[in-house]
């Protein structure tokens, strides 16, 4: 180090003496937190009692210096001398602070905390699904009340969300259902080769896509894009009190927030789950093309042939319901979230989760009704 | 929360500064966002051991120049010294030195939000000084937790179940944390009660005599500035426009610092002053 930087000061120490009055400790070079080193252990371990604490040799002191000298003083009942005008200050603003202060909330034991997380845990998912289907309701309201006085929807925020639920979503949905096809078709060519059936791959791609897959795939896709953002959205500005004051000014988020992602949601997933089924029937085709050497006209007659056209119908009509369920958990979980950050992310998880799992129960559902209906 | 404590001693002590010498020095700084510019060719000194006080209109960059100096924001031009040393283009590891040794007060409190405010003040303690006992880490954040002015019971609460006020106090106990020699408060009293405010004033104006503590103080509060301020720096037209006590400025006749210290809150903000000094 070069000469004119003056070194910080000395290290911390201090040495025990017997005096006329009883035992001093006396304390030494700087009592700074950058220079405690071992002191405050050392402190610790102290055992015979200490009559007089002494400061006169002292560069230095801050205020955790202070409160160590403030502390053994306490502890000891010690008397405290030969103090500077600075240091008696820095002692006596810390004195006048000390006080209990618990660190942390307080914890139960493990067996009660058990049980408190399995209860709470239940209630919590009594308490969400009740909150989910209240939610519903307000949508619900928050919809007539918008048919009933049309000027009050926000087309601009309406629009806005087509875009970044819909069209952003194109790429990567393409891409994904493209590669769906290709494996369906690949891996149904290679069974169906034992039987000498590969031509019944064509009718294999064109109703699981159409039925299933086209929608089930894009609404996991949008789950994850779109509902996690949503629920993000939402509980950020849960977090910046952006939601109360919106309230407070007479603007309904159920109105200005919710509904347009709801929308979005109810009227892109048709769309993008048809334009996910037509992009697989292309993958699909092409690796007919190359590997089973059907021609793209013979693909698309057949397909036109073997896929009754209630296979679609089945696709467009779950395609909403799934929209529904993906925007109202994404914005019920992020309405949800209070507190801090950490928040924000649970709720995130949940509102995918919760999205996905919902999906695919009702996915079932749907299979046995149309079954029910006829519609195989 | 491991994500934010990890305790670890490190980084080379800097020379130390004697009273009077610069701690800051801004030299043709220029901010600017996007087209926007924010200052352009200011200059600033803050001298050791001083409060500055730090004034302007809302939106002039007050804000913005503390986070130039303190290196979160960076200029599009000019030259900014802290202890003597640069702060344009420094490494996290050079920037480690010279983060021991000041504290910052955000405006709007910045608090670790999933950490209760106890632990919030114990972060800084544990980043630099993790081998302290965590016996004596919870005693230290104690005291600076009722130094600051929060009751007891406020040590186990979460920021969001803080009120207004006490997340600045709570935003102070953690920049008070390492006992720094250079303080950062940006509007400290916006927000709390008068006795509290007071309490502030008379708090900092303390810790400044009794640790030698540097100030670097935004504020909106005329009280605050009489009460406590060594110098008063005003911001306008992109610029640091005057540096001086209050009696100083008084004396220079720009229309702004008029307005600002001689208007109804001006004038009563000395009336009250000059009572406080009759009194004694
Ligand atoms: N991140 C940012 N992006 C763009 N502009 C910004 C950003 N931060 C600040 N500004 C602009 O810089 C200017 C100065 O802002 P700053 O926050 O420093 O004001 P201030 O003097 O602290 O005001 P106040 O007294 O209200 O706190 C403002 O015009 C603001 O719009
Ligand atoms: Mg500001």
């Amino acid at each position: 180090m070069p000469q004119e930087f003056k070194c910080m000061s000395a290290q911390a120490d201090f040495i025990e003496e017997q005096g006329e009055s009883g035992r001093i400790l006396r304390f030494t070079g700087s009592l700074s937190i950058a220079s405690l080193g071992n002191v405050p252990a050392r402190l610790e371990a102290l055992n015979t009692p200490i009559d007089e604490i002494r400061l006169d040799q002292l560069d230095h002191i801050d205020t955790i210096g202070a409160w160590l000298v403030h502390k053994t003083a306490h502890d000891h009942d010690a008397e405290i001398t030969g103090a500077d005008e600075d240091a008696t200050r820095l002692i006596e603003q810390v004195a006048k602070s000390h006080q209990v202060v618990r660190m942390r909330p307080d914890r139960t034991n493990a067996f009660a905390r058990v049980l408190g997380e399995i209860g709470s845990a239940t209630a919590v998912a009594g308490q969400t699904m009740l909150g989910l289907l209240g939610f519903f309701g307000a949508t619900c309201v928050a919809a007539f009340n918008v048919i009933r006085h049309p000027s009050r929807l926000r087309i601009n925020a309406v629009i806005q969300r087509f875009e970044v639920v819909g069209v952003s979503a194109l790429g990567i949905i393409g891409l994904m259902s493209f590669l769906i096809g290709i494996v369906i078709a690949q891996q149904g060519a290679v069974q169906l080769r034992q039987f000498g059936a590969e031509v019944y791959t064509i009718n294999l791609i064109g109703r699981l896509t159409l039925r299933e897959l086209g929608v089930l795939m894009t609404a996991i896709m949008v789950a994850g894009r779109s509902g996690s953002a949503f629920a993000a959205q939402l509980g950020t500005m849960k977090l910046t009190e952006e939601i109360d004051a919106m309230r407070t000014i007479g603007v309904s988020p159920m109105e200005a927030l919710v509904l347009p992602r709801v929308l979005a949601a109810v009227f892109m997933m048709p769309l993008l789950g048809f334009y996910a089924s037509i992009v697989a029937i292309i993958g699909g085709g092409m690796l007919c093309w190359v590997s089973l050497g059907i021609p793209p006209i013979t693909f698309i007659q057949r397909i036109q042939e073997v896929v009754p056209i209630t296979d679609l119908y089945v696709g467009l009509v779950k395609a909403p319901v799934f929209g529904a369920i993906i925007a109202m958990s994404g914005c019920f979980q992020g309405m949800q979230v209070k507190g801090n950050a950490e928040e924000v992310g649970l709720r995130t998880t949940a509102a995918v989760v919760q999205a996905i799992f919902m999906v695919i129960v009702l996915d079932a559902f749907f299979a046995v009704f149309f079954t029910w209906i006829d519609w195989i | 929360m491991s994500e934010i404590f990890h305790g670890d001693d490190a980084g080379e002590t800097l020379p130390e500064l004697a009273d009077g010498e610069t701690i800051i020095c801004v030299r043709g700084l220029k901010n600017a966002f996007g087209d926007q510019v924010v200052h352009e060719g200011l200059d600033l000194d803050v001298k050791k051991g001083e409060i500055l006080g730090v004034v302007g209109g809302s939106g002039t960059g007050k804000s913005v120049l503390m986070r130039a100096i303190i290196g979160l924001q960076k200029p599009v031009e000019g030259e900014i010294t802290v202890f003597g040393e640069s702060m344009i283009d420094r490494s996290e590891d050079e920037a480690t030195a010279i983060r021991k040794r000041w504290g910052i007060l955000f405006q709007g409190g910045a608090l670790f939000s999933t950490l209760t405010v106890a632990e919030n003040v114990q972060v800084p303690l544990r980043e630099f000084y993790g081998s302290l006992s965590p016996q004596l880490l919870d005693e230290i954040a104690a005291y600076k937790v009722v130094m600051s002015g929060l009751p007891a019971d406020a040590g186990p609460k979460y920021p969001a179940e803080l009120s207004g006020g006490m997340k600045k106090r709570a935003g102070l106990a953690r920049a008070l944390a390492l006992d720094p020699e250079l303080l950062f408060l940006d509007e400290p009293t916006a927000g709390l009660d008068p006795i509290g405010a007071a309490a502030f004033d008379e708090l900092t104006s303390e810790l400044q005599k009794t640790l030698g503590l540097t100030v670097f103080l935004i504020t909106h509060d005329l009280d605050t500035l009489y009460a406590i301020c060594d110098r008063v720096a005003v911001l306008a037209d992109r610029k640091v426009i005057a540096v001086g006590t209050i009696d100083e400025l008084l004396a220079t006749d720009h229309e702004w610092i008029q307005e600002y210290f001689n208007g109804p809150r001006g004038r009563a903000a000395i009336a009250t002053v000059k009572k406080n000094r009759a009194e004694g």
